[in-house]
């Protein structure tokens, strides 16, 4: 092998290897800054104090349990929406359109992901949250159900095409058998095509939630940022990602403050990672399931 | 019988409801911003500096500028290492190390945005004391991007039949002589597309160089990577938030309508460039 091919292929290796470096380097990072915090704060009073407030005049508050709450309420709601319409488009790709409407509407869907996120959330400040105000009666649409609305519409394109790659994937026999027994199109998609992907849908799922809890714009601009403990989604919430996002422009690089929102950073890493390795498991199971 | 039917009917229609629903979201979305947008859309508003006083005097070209230099950075950060990667694991790699750099590339596309920004900021920003620079918004941005391109690219490797690699070997061509002169050819387009699908993503993206550190307000254009920038992502943000002016509203949509029309000019071109590179292949 010649020298210039020897080179070559050391570049090619370094490449390879640099997903590793940069997930490693996040991870001791985050780790390393974020760890720290726990000098001064118990990893019980940050992981189940309800009040967040660094900045209080006298004792500072640091628990983030209303920050996390504000990200499961959002995902939650989030999910409520995208799981069922994006299920049912990918359905509707997959076995009932035909295939001029599916021409267009796959990459229309596809293309909801390519709108940044900052647009939606424009849309949604001015638009939609006076109309969830007016809907429920509120004084404020900027809300955890206006987030939740927005998160949805961006999680289900994520939800969709998965969605539709799994059930498009089965095998045909399995329609066919399924015809041929006299079950009509509903009854095949419902009790044999559905249930035949459902760890491939239960992939798409996690990937969706894992978008959902890490959407920091929209969230930041529409969700309504109060700090207190949210009790329904009709309150304003403060998601992990808004706050991140509110005060690590405000802190002082190496004060506690800082260090602690680099602790709820690595709750985030550490939760999509976790999120990640169970939608691998499921898309496994649906490979050795079908040949997908 | 007949209640059956009318099952299947109302099931088929709550379906075809959801999968033009969606379009239709996504449609009211675009109508929305260029209806505001357009209103303050000028030849004045595309070319003028920023002016923070008077807002309806001043242009976003510092913001559009900003922008592009940012795709530019991305491009010249992720895509060499992208592509790389993408044959190394697809051409070269086997065995544990490849199936533990898959692992990671996976793990890499699930991170949330927020904590690239935050990476970017403690390591780029502050530890490389970059400082609050297009280098290290592009640098950040570029980490966010990778496993994007380098998915795309082993897309596009595995649509390249093995039997143009065996016929590159019998002809005694080396390993890398045959991944330039077989395969590469022959999967560029593939890795062309989906490299500009990423990197348009990630001109859109706001929550990193939040953190890193776009700037509002410049009256110049950024001179090298290591100036200070605005970027239209950002700069619409701020608008729509926290401006006192009446008329943020309608210059944040028209700020939006320019990145919107960016990004689908590059998602377009490359539907476009893909449905003729489709035509072309033979096999």
């Amino acid at each position: 092998m010649s020298v210039k091919e020897k080179a070559i292929e050391g570049f090619l290796f370094g490449a390879g290897i640099s997903s590793v470096v940069i997930l490693l380097g996040i991870f001791l990072l985050l780790a390393a800054t974020g760890l720290k915090a726990f000098s001064a704060i118990t990893p019980i009073e940050f992981l189940l104090g309800t009040e967040w407030n660094p900045t209080a005049y006298g004792t500072p508050r640091w628990g983030i349990a209303g920050l996390m709450m504000g990200t499961l309420m959002v995902t939650a709601g989030a999910l409520l929406v995208a799981l069922p319409a994006g299920i049912a488009a990918a359905v509707y790709l997959a076995e009932i359109a035909k295939p001029r409407a599916r021409e267009l509407l796959k990459p229309a869907v596809e293309m909801i992901a390519g709108v940044p996120s900052v647009v939606l959330g424009l849309v949604a400040i001015f638009f939609l949250s006076p109309l969830v105000a007016r809907v429920f009666g509120l004084t404020s649409g900027l809300n955890g159900i206006t987030a939740a609305l927005v998160v949805g519409l961006m999680a289900l394109p994520t939800v969709a095409s998965i969605s539709e790659d799994v059930l498009t994937a089965l095998p045909g026999d399995f329609r066919e058998a399924s015809l041929a027994l006299g079950a009509t199109r509903w009854q095949t998609i419902r009790m044999v095509l559905l249930p035949a992907a459902r760890s491939g849908i239960l992939a798409a799922a996690m990937l969706a939630m894992g978008r959902a809890v890490g959407e920091t714009m929209a969230v930041l601009m529409v969700a309504g940022n109060a700090r207190a403990f949210p009790l329904s989604l009709f309150d304003p919430v403060r998601p992990m990602t808004a706050n991140i996002a509110i005060e690590i422009k405000e802190v002082v690089q190496g004060s506690l403050h800082f260090h602690a929102l680099f602790a709820i950073g690595l709750v985030l890493f550490l939760f999509t990672l976790l999120v990640n390795a169970l939608a691998d498991a499921a898309i496994e199971r649906q490979r050795g399931r079908h040949r997908w | 019988m007949v209640g059956v039917h009318r099952a299947e009917q109302a099931a088929f229609l709550l379906c075809r409801a959801a999968a033009w629903g969606a379009l239709a979201a996504l449609a009211l979305v675009v109508m929305v911003v260029f209806l505001e947008g357009a209103q303050v859309l000028s030849v004045g508003f595309l070319t003028r500096m920023w002016s923070h006083r008077d807002i309806s005097q001043g242009g976003i070209l510092p913001a559009i500028v900003g922008t592009l230099f940012l795709g530019i950075g991305v491009t010249l950060v992720s895509i060499p290492l992208g592509v790389g990667s993408a044959i190394y694991l697809q051409e070269y790699g086997k065995g544990h190390f490849a199936r533990a750099v898959t692992l990671a590339i996976r793990n890499l596309a699930g991170v949330p945005s927020i904590v690239y920004g935050i990476f970017g900021l403690a390591f780029f920003v502050q530890l490389l004391r970059l400082g609050t620079t297009i280098a290290a918004a592009a640098l950040t941005l570029g980490c966010m991007t990778l496993p994007w391109i380098i998915a795309a690219g082993q897309e596009a490797l595995k649509t390249v039949p093995d039997s143009f690699r065996e016929a590159s070997y019998a002809l005694g061509a080396t390993r890398w002589q045959t991944v330039r002169g077989a395969v590469l050819p022959n999967a560029f387009g593939g890795m062309l597309t989906g490299s500009i699908l990423g990197i348009s993503r990630a001109m859109g993206e706001t929550a990193p160089i939040l953190m890193v550190g776009a700037t509002f307000y410049m009256d110049y254009l950024p001179a090298s990577p290591f100036d200070k920038f605005m970027a239209l992502p950002y700069h619409l943000f701020i608008l729509a938030t926290q401006h006192a002016s009446p008329l943020a509203k309608s210059y944040a949509m028209g700020t939006a309508m320019v990145l919107i029309l960016l990004v689908f000019a590059l998602n377009t071109g490359m539907f476009l460039l893909r449905a003729k590179l489709r035509r072309m292949k033979t096999w």
